[in-house]
């Protein structure tokens, strides 16, 4: 059964063809959600896409957070229903309070644009159980303000939790902290994407919905995306996504 | 629109204590070239004035104050003081 996949669209956003893209690749549907609506469409998944949302004036994704559509994702989420952001997307939900830390800009200031190597923390969750084995995934990065942040009471809890889903890697394969070559932003931990405590919000810096075909370079990110693809597929046929697990009161 | 008095605030958002502040060091990693010792600590942040209409001071403070914690910082990375302008 094809999943249809809602790609969340706001004044600003740049990725949301590539993600179109890979969603297809994917062997998903494709369904654009305008950031005015609060209609879903029968979407049963979600992916936040990168760009520039409202100009991010004032902080990256904060104005975003306000905007309609994002009380249906809210609402989606609680639910159980799988959502994924990357890179301006990831910093959307993070202003939203669906996943936990914030992003600060980029420790050496600039806006980096370049390849990074992806270590995947675990396999069995919504957004990397069709990753494969667990090996440095190339994708690129690209934004200012990607460092992510958390107080050391959080980080141990995500750790814990297994709410970390990524990390930077060096060039020998080890996870790459704040000051190594391998962590394009100061990334607390080498922290490169998390989610909820439910398990089914996650976010990432890395753009994997560009490495989906060995000819942009890599198809390392295919696999995140087709994780995405499956989990819609599972929820819409069974209501709920494998690797997740409900919460009282259904707080992320 | 509103007959209500109107009320000018701003709202000082600067990172929280401990936060990595890359601005406020690239600006101290400059004071050098401009001959300036003695100076540090520095730490970057926004200010945002306003105008606000309500039945009184205390009651647009409210807005402020609510305005300040929910968009205008993120508590996780910033902290905020509001203060009255004349």
């Amino acid at each position: 059964m094809t999943a249809r996949v809602g790609i969340v669209l706001f004044p600003g956003s740049n990725r949301d063809i590539d993600a179109a893209n890979a969603l297809r690749i994917a062997g998903a549907e494709p369904v654009v959600l305008w950031h005015e609506s609060v209609d879903l469409d029968g979407v049963t998944g979600i992916l936040i896409p990168g760009g520039f949302a409202y100009g991010d004036y004032l902080r990256a994704g904060v104005i975003a957070r306000f905007s309609p559509v994002m009380r249906a994702v809210a609402e989606f989420a609680e639910a159980g229903g799988p959502v994924l952001g990357i890179c301006n997307g990831f910093q959307v939900l993070a202003e939203a309070r669906l996943v936990p830390g914030a992003l600060l800009r980029n420790r050496g200031l600039r806006f980096v644009c370049r390849e990074v190597s992806l270590l995947p923390e675990h396999l069995d969750t919504p957004f990397t159980r069709e990753v494969g084995e667990r090996r440095p995934l190339r994708m690129p990065v690209a934004h200012g303000e990607g460092c992510y942040y958390a107080d050391d009471a959080t980080l141990d809890a995500l750790e814990r939790d297994g709410g970390v889903l990524w990390r930077y890697a060096n060039p020998d394969g080890t996870v790459a902290g704040p000051d190594d070559p391998g962590n394009p932003n100061g990334s607390l931990r080498g922290i490169a994407g998390v989610r909820n405590a439910a398990g089914n919000v996650a976010g990432l810096m890395p753009h994997p919905e560009t490495a989906v075909e060995a000819v942009l370079g890599s198809d390392d990110g295919l696999g995140i995306i087709r994780s995405l693809a499956v989990s819609a597929a599972e929820y819409a046929a069974t209501g709920r996504v494998s690797g997740t697990r409900a919460l009282a009161g259904g707080a992320a | 629109m509103s007959d209500q008095p109107a009320y000018r605030f701003a709202v000082n958002v600067t990172p929280k204590p401990g936060i990595l502040d890359p601005q406020g060091r690239a600006v101290e990693k400059s004071l050098p070239h401009l001959g300036i010792a003695g100076v540090s600590g520095v730490r970057v942040g926004r200010r945002v004035e306003l105008t606000v209409q309500a039945v009184d001071a205390a009651a647009a403070r409210d807005v402020v104050e609510r305005l300040a914690s929910e968009l205008l910082s993120n508590p996780l990375m910033e902290r905020y003081e509001v203060e009255a302008l004349a």
